[in-house]
């Protein structure tokens, strides 16, 4: 019979990696994806924290080739805004893996919740430099939503998990549906092969919903940047950065046609200081006026 | 005990890389029309399980150890008999569930009516040792598990797969000219625990080899266990839906 000693170190064998011959050593699990798990380990080489995202020893060769594609997106996209890979290859136990940096910080729902509207949309501003910088170098992250952002101590972000980011000109399959129902666009919901960059402007659309508040033109930018259909979108993740920008430098945005009274109503908050001044010097003025003519 | 397993090529094992694809499915062959096929799908289904059920009713049913032998043996029969094991459907939950609900029924049933168990008759059955089950559930320390069967229920499900990978790691080696990888593994990683553990010092003393050469028969012995183990698992699961399920709930990350 094989002793319960024995079968939790069976056990142990057949869930966590076989790091011997690495410079890693396992301390905890950090989290599990559709493919992978990502666990905290200790490089003894540099005497660091890293992230080890290791592939299930379950999946198929897709995964595995996913898993690899992903350490190549990261190791070309040098960004702030974009977790650095340090290492790669195949465990003793024959799984794929790859070392990242340890990332600390909050998902960016929990993150957004303790904070006000103008530090949201700066993080928005900041996940749409590191989406754009991908975008130019021709990857399409594919499944951008709160749980692949962290949020750090100071409010840097770092996008993650580019396991089903698409490379420009690498052929796909129709008929592939891969991401998150609610961050999807239509057309990457459909299978569709013409899924590009606005896939992405798709999603953040939809995290910019989810950030920003009631006011009518960020309402609007979110809704542009939903279109069900891809062209009413904007064409790119920096005519969308752009949009924001104005809405929060209070000018006004291309995607709200504004009222009369928006006019005003957004004139008056961009200079409310200004106004509110003018209006205490005209007020003193009354003041002066009425007490010399008594 | 003797084993004997259904369509199992034990060359395979040091032959395939990796993830092992769609394979034969025991529970897929239990409603065979091929009597030779199901009956190969029962002997395969009664050796990962059997040791499992009796433990189970004996602990369940408080049954005392000659009824949980009879009522295991019966169960069995029945089930192969009947085929009601047969009418599993994948859509509605894990096979491992469903037949501890079938055999719950039968023993209610068995209990309710007082009726004499059919043991065998002129059907054979992979052997059961019954007396080595009870002295190994006299070993365990059951604490708790009367109270959580369902967990029990899984572990003695693993220990059976585990203990039928490694019986399998043992003959592929052996007949692959590795009988020293399996040795090292049983030493190193079946050891019952941390204090009876040789270290790998230890073992290459023992076996006259270098410690780089232990490190190296565990690392490939360790790799062909696993993979080993999926092939067991692939087999005791009706779909490959079911099959990646468990695998992954198999793989699920252990407390560190």
């Amino acid at each position: 019979m094989i002793s319960d000693g024995a079968l939790d170190r069976l056990h142990g064998l057949i869930a966590n990696p076989d790091l011997s011959g690495t410079r890693y050593q396992l301390v905890s699990t950090l989290g599990r994806g559709g493919m992978a798990t990502v666990y905290l380990a200790r490089d003894t080489t540099l005497d660091r924290e890293v992230a080890l995202k290791v592939l299930d020893w379950t999946v198929d060769e897709s995964s595995t080739s996913r898993l690899a594609q992903e350490a190549r997106i990261l190791a070309t996209l040098e960004h702030p805004g974009i977790v650095p890979v340090h290492d790669f290859g195949q465990l003793a136990d024959g799984r794929l893996f790859y070392a990242m940096k340890r990332v600390r910080g909050e998902r960016l729902d929990r993150w957004a919740a303790a904070r006000d509207v103008h530090e949201r949309l700066g993080a928005f501003l900041r996940i749409c430099d590191a989406v754009a910088f991908a975008h130019a170098h021709g990857i399409v992250h594919r499944d951008l939503k709160p749980a692949n952002v962290m949020v750090g101590e100071f409010g840097e972000v770092l996008v993650l998990d580019w396991g089903i980011a698409r490379v420009r000109g690498q052929s796909e399959t129709s008929g592939v549906v891969a991401g998150t129902p609610d961050y999807m666009a239509p057309e990457q919901v459909r299978g569709e092969r013409t899924v590009d960059e606005r896939a992405d402007v798709f999603a953040l659309g939809t995290i910019l919903a989810g950030l920003g508040d009631r006011r009518k033109p960020l309402a609007a930018i979110a809704a542009k940047a939903t279109s069900a259909d891809a062209l009413d979108r904007y064409p790119s993740v920096e005519a969308l950065r752009a949009d924001v920008s104005r809405f929060m430098a209070g000018l006004a945005v291309g995607a709200h046609q504004e009222s009369v009274s928006d006019l005003v109503f957004r004139v008056v908050r961009r200079h409310r200081l200004a106004i509110a001044l003018v209006l205490a010097y005209l007020a003193m003025r009354l003041l002066l006026l009425s007490a010399f003519h008594i | 005990m003797s084993h004997r397993f259904a369509n199992y090529n034990g060359a395979a094992l040091m032959a395939a890389p990796g993830f092992p694809g769609t394979r034969h499915s025991v529970i897929a062959s239990l409603g065979s029309e091929q009597p030779d096929v199901r009956r190969a799908a029962f002997d395969a289904l009664a050796t990962a399980y059997w040791k499992p059920v009796f433990k189970y009713v004996r602990l369940k049913w408080s049954a005392t150890p000659d009824e949980a032998a009879d009522v295991t043996q019966a169960f069995f029969l029945r089930a192969y008999e009947k085929t009601y094991l047969a009418g599993f459907d994948p859509a509605r939950g894990r096979f491992r569930t469903y037949l501890r609900t079938c055999l719950d029924r039968f023993v209610a049933n068995v209990r309710q009516e007082n009726r004499r168990l059919k043991r065998g008759g002129a059907i054979e059955f992979v052997p059961f040792d019954f007396a080595a089950a009870e002295l190994e559930l006299q070993r365990q320390h059951i604490g708790d598990a009367v109270q959580e069967l369902d967990a029990f229920f899984h572990r003695e499900w693993l220990r059976s797969l585990f203990g039928l990978a490694v019986d399998r790691l043992r003959v592929a080696c052996e007949r692959g000219g590795h009988a020293r990888r399996v040795a090292i593994f049983e030493r190193y990683d079946l050891a019952d625990d941390e204090s009876t553990r040789p270290t790998y010092a230890v073992i290459a003393s023992e076996l006259g080899i270098d410690v780089t050469d232990v490190t190296n028969e565990l690392a490939a012995a360790r790799r062909d266990f696993r993979r080993v183990v999926l092939e067991v698992l692939r087999e005791q699961c009706a779909t490959d839906d079911e099959f990646e399920n468990e695998a992954r709930a198999l793989g699920s990350p252990r407390d560190l």
